[in-house]
């Protein structure tokens, strides 16, 4: 019973979505004010539809009902607590309606948290987000229905799948489509901005807020993926460029671009057409992922069991929707009043750069993504495409974003001198230069790559710190989106110092240990000591112990196990890693391997500055909380509209 | 306005190239091996007569399954292949690859010998169990065969004409379109041929 009222639920929600997405629409078209207030109880009454059919969803892996197909298949009586209710969202199905809920989330967010926008403006941002609802919603309900039944009845289900039995990745999907769905209330308010013309400067401090959260929950998202993959994995790398990791990068890279050009179109009322541009680009990309992931067009460790129905679907889908929304730009756009003169030198310029470095990345992750696949189509062969593309690619285009990152939180707006500029950053250069060739004697051996990182760390670190202090000496209240922007530029600094760190100083041993042997990445000594069984829940594993010993002393034991859960025939690694604040030791127990005595293949791995790439994250992410809380985004927007020299457009719809 | 309608322009090729991709595969990866002749073996059958090679087969078309009892995706495809080998008289040959695995292809207390009886014993059980498609079964407990067809998991199955020839390569379960629409036409097609 309790799944079929689910099902009746997302059925109503459907019906309540396109009310949403079309009677407010109209009303803003045509100024009826009753049609336009439809629209936040609406939102709210989708929310509580949706929610209620997640609830039933989730309601059923608890009580282990086997005859709903998607629990069967995805669930065990054996399987814990905790991972049956994340098991709602470890197939596709339930991790479309976990999506959807997410998105009729934000939807009721904008919907309370809009009291200061005109009422016009909300009809039209919460209308178009109930159209992207529709979609998703007849997706779910057409192609990929969690509540399907199943007859007759299995006596138990398949389980979740044993990588997914994880609290990392408990939590990657949900924060990830936060992020994803996020992007469509930037969207929303895009299309909403263009469908009225007003694409002005309110407009763009009407999105900001939205944005960087998103964008924040984006960051996290892809750093607990990143993370996950570092010790659940067992061979120590943290980014594989998987085209599935593209395609949560893509939107964020796009993203990034986004809340900076939304700054300069707020403060200066230029760009207009460039940012509404990126809105249009940070949601597409989220749902070109959605369709490579679930599709079956790509191969990669994340896809899942594809069908070719659901590909056509989204694709239909996503050509309809970004289809519509880049017509309407190439119609409205050219209308766009170009702002405020900038100079070649002012902080616009160095924005803008930052902005087209960013979408150059993205357009090359996005080849490197998409080339297997046009090759493919155009009948040249098979192919792959590889880390090294990307490598060579990204970080050429890294390193000069990372540089003028420092000059563009200096420079003034409108005009800046070169000279002006440089001169107020000469100690911070000179001190990033000075570490830069200092440092990597420090930490072991000198090379062109360590110290280009350490350089832009530096620089951008000590930029950041320059600019805090400067301001502490000034009076006045200090803003959340000060703080914010240099917490994230901080963060950033502590991402690239530790993947310069980790690539240019890792040791990775693999060998082969007999219980008693030894092997040594100075200052460490790691000794197997012991290999015993070990029984879980729903596994049975086979646990090695391994002291790790620095100056004959033991510091540490650390205990890698590799699992074979009862419903896969795959076995799990689970590395042991001890953390320190500059360095993993990181150690994976393989296969047995044949020979007189008994002895296991082993990952010994000698990590230097991963725990720095988890706390960059973090600090990024506190940064975009940050900047999205500034009580100056709360302020009534109607009365600063008026003060802010925003243009709108002639022909209001 | 033109500089405007880029971005669609972009998309709409973009869709075209998705549109293409959604009808192929990227699984289907293709074998250096189709169109070469089979490599040479020779390894102990499942009933433990004289030791199999794929010279016995010449003349004739026949299938070649690699399959182990610990393969679950090989399960999928079992009841396909049975249903393959009751209404074909093409002979199928299952190569059973690594059925020992870990700790049992590692342990040093079991000779090669006793290995071996494991594995027919394991593979026995499972095929008197669900049913057995295979003419005749090969054991490959050490893999090194499997690395000649360039095997990159189990299940494959590769389809080998009268001269000895590989002709098609899939990797991955065998499924009922893939039975339907190109291993029967090509064996057909093949059986005809002198």
């Amino acid at each position: 019973m309790i799944p079929e009222l689910g099902q009746f639920a997302l059925v109503l929600s459907a019906v309540i979505a396109l009310l949403l997405g079309t009677v407010p629409l109209a009303g803003a078209v045509r100024h009826k004010v009753v049609w336009q207030s439809l629209a936040r109880p609406a939102a709210l009454l989708q929310f509580v539809l949706v929610s209620f059919a997640f609830a039933c969803l989730a309601s059923s892996f608890l009580s282990n009902d086997f005859s709903v197909k998607y629990v069967a298949e995805h669930s065990n009586t054996l399987l814990p607590r905790a991972y049956q209710f994340a098991a709602v969202w470890g197939g596709h199905e339930g991790s479309l309606l976990l999506w959807v809920l997410m998105l009729s989330a934000w939807t009721a967010a904008v919907a309370i948290f809009s009291s200061s926008l005109p009422l016009a403006m909300v009809a039209r941002v919460l209308s178009v987000l109930g159209l992207v609802s529709v979609g998703f919603l007849m997706f779910i309900l057409t192609t990929s229905n969690p509540f399907d039944r199943l007859f007759p009845m299995p006596a138990d289900g398949r389980d979740l799948n044993p990588l997914l039995q994880d609290p990392g990745l408990v939590i990657h999907p949900p924060m990830l489509y936060m992020g994803y769905v996020g992007m469509s209330v930037a969207f929303a308010f895009a299309i909403a901005a263009l469908l009225s013309g007003r694409l002005d400067a309110a407009w763009a401090r009407w999105s900001r807020p939205w944005t960087v959260i998103a964008w924040a929950f984006l960051t996290f998202g892809i750093g607990l993926g990143s993370w996950w993959a570092y010790y659940e994995l067992g061979w120590g790398g943290w980014w594989f460029w998987d085209p599935v990791e593209n395609a949560s990068l893509m939107p964020w890279l796009v993203g990034t671009a986004l809340i900076h050009s939304l700054m300069v179109t707020e403060k200066r009322g230029s760009f207009k057409a460039w940012t509404v541009l990126l809105a249009i680009a940070a949601f597409s990309l989220s749902l070109l992922g959605t369709f490579l992931v679930r599709s079956g067009v790509l191969t990669s460790v994340h896809a899942f069991a594809s069908d070719p129905a659901r590909g056509i679907f989204i694709l239909v889908f996503l050509a309809f929707v970004v289809g519509s929304s880049l017509t309407l730009f190439a119609w409205r756009a050219p209308a766009v009043t170009l702002g405020g003169t900038m100079g070649v030198v002012s902080r616009e310029s160095f924005l803008l750069l930052n902005s087209v470095l960013l979408v150059v990345a993205t357009g090359a992750v996005l080849l490197g993504t998409l080339y297997p696949l046009i090759i493919d189509a155009l009948n040249l062969g098979k192919l792959s495409v590889g880390p090294p593309y990307f490598n060579l690619v990204f970080a050429p285009l890294m390193v000069p974003l990372l540089f003028v990152l420092v000059p563009g939180t200096v420079a003034h707006w409108r005009e800046a001198r070169m000279s002006d500029v440089f001169w107020r950053l000469r100690f911070v250069g000179g001190a990033a230069v000075v570490l830069a060739l200092v440092l990597p004697f420090v930490l072991g051996s000198w090379s062109a790559g360590s110290m280009l990182g350490i350089f832009l760390g530096m620089w951008v670190a000590l930029g950041s710190l320059q600019h805090v202090v400067e301001r502490l000496r000034k009076p006045g209240r200090i803003g959340g989106s000060f703080w914010g922007m240099h917490l994230a530029h901080f963060g950033m600094s502590v991402l690239v110092l530790g993947i310069t760190g980790v690539k240019s100083y890792e040791v990775e041993r693999d060998v082969r240990m007999a219980i008693g042997d030894t092997v040594t990445i100075a200052p460490y000594t790691f000794r197997l000591a012991d290999i015993q069984d070990v029984m879980g829940p729903n596994y049975k594993a086979v646990q090695a112990k391994v002291e790790v010993l620095k100056n004959d002393q033991v510091i540490e034991v650390l205990r890698p196990q590799k699992r074979r859960y009862f419903s896969s025939a795959m076995p799990m690694t689970e590395a042991a890693i001890d953390s320190g604040l500059l360095r993993d030791l990181y150690v994976s127990l393989g296969e047995p391997v044949a020979g007189v005595t008994p002895s296991w293949s082993m990952r010994v791995y000698y990590k230097p500055f991963v725990p720095w790439l988890w706390a960059g994250v973090l600090i990024m992410v506190l940064g975009g909380v940050l900047a999205a809380l500034d009580r100056r985004y709360r302020r009534n927007s109607n009365q600063q509209s008026v003060k802010t020299a925003g243009e709108a457009l002639s022909s209001p719809a | 306005m033109k500089k405007f309608l880029l971005p669609l322009v972009l998309f709409v090729t973009l869709v075209v190239f998705l549109g293409v991709g959604l009808k192929r595969d990227p699984h289907e990866i293709p074998s250096p091996l189709v169109g070469k002749p089979a490599p040479a073996f020779a390894l102990p059958t499942l009933r433990g007569d004289k030791p199999f090679s794929p010279v016995d087969m010449k003349g004739q078309v026949w299938v070649l399954n690699v399959w182990a009892t610990w393969c679950v995706a090989c399960r999928e495809e079992h009841p396909l292949l049975l249903q393959f080998s009751q209404t074909q008289r093409i002979p199928m040959v299952g190569l059973s690859y690594k059925e020992l695995q870990g700790s049992e292809a590692a342990n040093a207390s079991l000779s090669e010998a006793d290995k071996l009886q494991l594995a027919r014993e394991r593979s026995l059980k499972f095929l008197q169990k669900s049913g057995n498609p295979y003419q005749q079964s090969v054991m490959d407990l050490d893999g090194r065969v499997a690395i000649d067809y360039g095997v990159y998991g189990v299940p494959e199955t590769y389809i080998i004409d009268k001269e000895g020839v590989i002709r098609y390569k899939r990797v991955g379960p065998v499924t009922p379109e893939v039975l339907k629409e190109t291993i029967l036409p090509l064996i057909q097609q093949l059986d005809k041929s002198a």
